[in-house]
């Protein structure tokens, strides 16, 4: 029970920041008193694998108690983002994406890591780590990453007699889609995210942008929404999902569109590679056998940053416990949890994208037949890779600023309404570019 | 008219309001259903009414979080915002009922316009004032906001409840020398128990079901059933069967409590509010 | 309370209480007061100071005096004027709906039935279901637009299934909402009809008043008060709607299903911009209480009565 009254709680707290202090003196001793990680975490398939294992964690470190706290991913980031940003001291371990981590270890919000040479950190994958280091030190270690790519049915393909190129490009996907629709048998072409959210429809679509050769702003900071190259990646997007996407197509992000493929609904779909694990899981999907993969598709441009994402662990700097956080951060990162995770749920649901010794080990690629598209995908996502023409900011399908949360939600509810139909293309884009336009200016970016 | 075409009427009425009452349960129904599927037949098209029941979902939603911890605390929190709200809305209501002034029912107004306040917008001051005064994720911390935002309806309730009170009865009460604590608790409490009753009800079902300050100022310790919703509420993966087990879990408790309790609030509140 | 006590005439409330006993009612009265003060103003000081405050939690280089700039921010914001009258739309389509169907409903569960407890129990179920898990609930096993229940049965009559949420938002989270609300109107109405004296519709019925005009001149005139109390509290609730939008539709497609707390929480909380969100609740209050002037001008009157 926990009750008690402020000022004990006031004292018990004061009390702790002490001990904490003095943890930090005597990190180094040999015996310190048994500590309690609060650590705050999304519920997707790979943490809750890391939470039912961190009892072994608990085993060999018997001083160590971990305390979880499992949110929706929106819930948890407005929480942990509270949290850090009055320094309410509330986690000790957070999870937290590459689109926080260089923005809050920038405002001294994060406790630099150092692992140490037994955890081998050159073996994680240099793109993921890139986004996690700021002035050569790293904030946060890699739990699991993820980039792009084009799945597809291979028995709707061989019956409609079509070949999937190892790099399609998008004229070619939409022929692919208007070939394989079949609505009557609820069939549809091509599934893509379309539920409004930055880190939903807006991931895809900036994507999606970036080879069609747009980007969201020039070197001023000018919103570039109303440009040529939004209009066309737009007008793409629009036309394929409503010729031959699933209805409903804006209420479906990443997990509709997964459960969607997975009952059978759907032809191809471009998105995360983590889908990868999950569409080969025969408990999970339907339609295992025949899962095709290709690299994403390419518009006319052909190049720029294509999609990087990480799910990282970092110790705020408010924690008082952060050699004991270190301890479980590395340990959940290290190869010995990808082994653990190998022996006890098989190697197809060890947590992808972050080691190249994942990669290189041969029981990986038997199971996941998918790992090698994966490895080549993260290595090309190149976050802060050139645009079509200069840009002022870094990350592959966000923009690494704080004020993206706001405008990618913006943006992705106009996208939304042209899908739906409310708005034609070019009117979505003119809103769209007023309103990022209004954001950027009422935060200062813009002068 | 005649008995067969009354018998008749009786048929019908009945028919229509069970079809009426089928069709608002039918949801929370289909989620109990669905809480018992495996996760692919819980999508399965068109949906199985006949399907093999399974405890898998629940048993994952067992391993997973500590049901327990969570409802322990919407129970502890509901239960003692709701008494502090009553403890501190009798003295209030009876003062407005009894001893009006001039600006009694101003006050009343201002109170319920109090409640106004829009949550998003007053966020982060709340959240600094909780961290400065060390109410950060603690269920003293749940039980202070809820007591205060449920403070004016139950005013506000128990001041009509009190009204129909005849005066009378607590003027003899007074003439035979009872003080105003005898007043109170001797005649006016158990005159007016049934609404006092109902107006707790009341605020235990709204306690359990907030989900904004819930989800904002706690974490773990304090945690109440709204926060584990949201740890199911859009997983990676198919999540429809867990869900729903989840969200059976986080509604029972307090869907059989409203049951259970349904004549008593009926009963209180034929006795002043609405009367 | 029993019948013979309930008979006995309510009287005024006593003329002019004397000036010791009103003391002791300001004393009485004093705890809840001031504690409902310090809710209301020291929240509510701190947004007007934060809402004129450049102040972002993730962006600590923006600091000082902010003038009116978040409010124009906010003001001039072309959505606005949609958020204010989706606003005004939730609250009184749900209300229209809730109070209206409520009132027929009342009176058809008020008549005799077949196992009319257990119809009672279940018609009012939704009401003690959390907001949360009532919007997931509808979005995910009932609207969906290819798994869910209405779905199978539009697919089994030959009709092709809508998708609600993107097609209908605003009407689409005015049902929701209203489902959640129907059972505490429900409620609150039959309970106000099972108060109306059995003697009183019987001599109605004497006269040769049809069903129509009995509920039309005797239950209606009857009901008045209740319904300001559904009203009251329906509306208090229903202005913060937030939870429902944010599970369904996060406001869109657009801004179709974006209310005032919702554009609030879009615009200026997902920045975590405080001066904005500050400044958007200060004109949230505002609204609250110019409906609230109206509102509680309405309820008080009917009080009085």
């Amino acid at each position: 029970m926990r009750v008690g009254s402020p000022p004990a709680r006031i004292f018990k707290q004061a009390l702790r920041r002490c001990a904490g202090l003095s943890m930090l003196v005597l990190a180094a001793g040999p015996a310190h008193a048994a500590s309690t990680l609060t650590i705050a975490t999304v519920n997707n398939a790979d943490m809750v694998i890391m939470k039912q294992l961190s009892g072994e964690f608990e085993k060999s470190h018997p001083d160590i108690h971990l305390n979880w706290v499992t949110l929706e991913e929106n819930v948890l980031r407005q929480r942990v983002t509270t949290d850090i940003a009055t320094r309410s001291g509330q986690f000790d371990i957070l999870t937290i994406g590459n689109y926080e981590v260089p923005i809050w270890a920038k405002q001294g919000w994060l406790a630099a890591l150092s692992p140490d040479a037994a955890y081998d950190a050159d073996d994680i994958l240099p793109s993921v780590k890139a986004g996690l280091t700021v002035d050569g030190k790293l904030y946060a270690l890699p739990f699991y990453a993820e980039s792009v790519m084009t799945y597809y049915r291979k028995d709707l393909f061989a019956k409609a007699g079509l070949t999937m190129p190892d790099a399609p490009t998008y004229d070619q996907i939409r022929t692919f889609a208007d070939k394989i629709t079949d609505k009557g048998n609820q069939v549809y072409g091509l599934c893509l995210r379309g539920k409004p959210g930055w880190g939903e429809n807006m991931a895809y679509v900036t994507s999606l942008v970036n080879t069609f050769g747009g980007q969201w702003f020039d070197m001023a900071w000018r919103p570039m929404l109303d440009s040529a190259e939004w209009k066309a990646a737009l007008t793409w997007y629009v036309g394929a999902l409503k010729a031959d996407g699933p209805p409903g197509a804006t209420s479906n992000g990443f997990n509709e569109n997964l459960a969607l493929f997975g009952s059978g609904h759907c032809g191809m779909w471009i998105d995360s590679t983590v889908a990868g694990g999950l569409l080969f899981d025969p408990a999970q999907s339907h339609v295992a056998g025949n899962v095709g993969f290709a690299a994403a598709p390419l518009g006319p441009y052909g190049k720029g940053p294509t999609w990087l994402w990480s799910w990282n662990l970092a110790i705020p700097a408010s924690s008082s416990h952060t050699a004991d956080a270190q301890t479980f951060v590395t340990w959940a990162t290290s190869k010995e949890y990808v082994r653990l995770v190998a022996r006890t749920h098989g190697w197809v649901a060890v947590p992808a994208g972050t080691r190249l010794s994942t990669y290189d080990s041969a029981e990986y690629q038997k199971a996941a037949p998918f790992a090698s598209f994966v490895h080549t995908a993260i290595d090309r996502a190149d976050p802060n890779g050139p645009t079509k023409q200069p840009r002022p900011y870094g990350g592959a399908q966000f923009v690494a600023i704080p004020q993206f949360q706001a405008i990618g939600t913006q943006v992705g509810q106009i996208v939304a309404a042209a899908l739906s139909g409310q708005t034609s293309v070019d009117q979505a884009l003119t809103t769209a570019q007023a309103s990022v336009t209004r954001t950027v200016r009422q935060s200062g970016l813009m002068r | 008219m005649t008995r067969k075409r009354a018998r008749l009427q009786r048929i019908a009425i009945g028919g229509a309001a069970w079809a009426v009452a089928l069709w608002v349960f039918f949801p929370i129904l289909w989620m109990v259903l669905t809480g018992f599927k495996t996760e692919p037949d819980a999508i399965s098209t068109p949906p199985h009414l006949i399907f093999h029941p399974t405890l898998s979902s629940y048993r994952e939603v067992f391993a997973r979080e500590t049901y327990w911890h969570f409802a322990l605390n919407s129970v502890t929190i509901s239960v003692l915002a709701s008494i502090a709200a009553i403890l501190l809305s009798i003295p209030a209501a009876y003062a407005m009922a009894f001893l009006p002034g001039r600006r009694t029912r101003g006050t009343l107004l201002w109170m319920l316009s109090t409640r106004m306040l829009p949550p998003v917008g007053v966020l982060v001051p709340i959240y600094l004032l909780a961290r400065s005064t060390g109410l950060l994720d603690t269920r003293t911390g749940l039980v202070v906001i809820y007591t205060l935002t449920n403070l004016p309806i139950m005013v506000w309730m128990l001041y009509t409840f009190f009204r129909e009170v005849p005066v009378p009865i607590l003027e003899a009460g007074r003439m035979d020398g009872a003080t105003r604590w005898q007043e109170i608790t001797q005649v006016l409490l158990p005159l007016a128990l049934p609404g006092i009753a109902s107006t707790g009800l009341l605020s235990m079902i709204l306690c359990w079901n907030e989900a904004f300050w819930s989800l904002n100022l706690t974490s773990s310790a304090a945690a109440p059933l709204p926060t584990f919703i949201a740890s199911f509420s859009s997983p990676e993966g198919l999540f429809f069967a867990k869900l729903s087990a989840a969200s059976t879990l986080a509604v029972a408790p307090i869907l059989v409590f409203g049951w259970l309790s349904q004549k008593q609030l009926v009963r209180g509140l034929t006795f002043g509010a609405v009367k | 309370m029993d019948q013979a006590a309930r008979r006995i005439p309510v009287a005024a409330p006593v003329g002019r209480p004397s000036h010791a006993r009103r003391t002791g009612g300001a004393l009485l009265l004093s705890p809840a007061v001031i504690l409902l003060l310090i809710w209301s103003l020291v929240p509510l000081a701190m947004t007007l100071w934060y809402s004129v405050r450049r102040y972002n939690l993730v962006d600590p280089t923006q600091v000082g005096f902010a003038g009116a700039s978040n409010y124009v921010y906010l003001l001039t914001d072309p959505d606005f004027i949609t958020a204010l009258l989706n606003t005004a739309i939730l609250v009184g389509g749900v209300l229209v709906i809730t109070v209206g169907l409520g009132t027929l409903l009342a009176v058809l569960f008020d008549q005799s039935f077949l196992g009319r407890g257990i119809a009672r129990v279940l018609v009012i179920s939704p009401f003690f279901v959390m907001p949360t898990v009532s919007a997931l609930l509808w979005k995910n096993l009932m609207l969906h637009p290819i798994y869910g229940v209405y779905s199978a049965m539009m697919r089994a009559v030959g009709l092709t299934p809508v998708d609600w949420l993107s097609r209908y938002p605003l009407a689409t989270l005015v049902m929701i909402v209203s489902w959640e609300w129907l059972p505490f109107a429900i409620l609150i109405l039959l309970t106000a009809i099972q108060s109306l004296d059995a003697e009183q519709k019987e001599a109605a019925r004497m006269d040769g008043a049809g069903p129509l005009a009995q509920f039309r001149y005797i239950i209606l005139p009857h009901l008045s008060r209740a319904i300001t109390v559904v009203i009251m509290i329906e509306t208090i609730f229903l202005l913060a709607v937030f939870a429902e939008i944010s599970v369904t539709t996060a406001g869109g497609p657009g801004v179709a299903s974006t209310n005032l707390a919702f554009l609030i929480y879009s615009r200026a909380l997902l920045q975590f911009d405080v001066g904005g969100a500050s400044a958007g609740g200060v004109v949230a209050i505002v609204i609250a209480n110019i409906v609230a002037a109206f509102l509680l001008r309405a309820v008080a009157r009917n009080l009085e009565a």
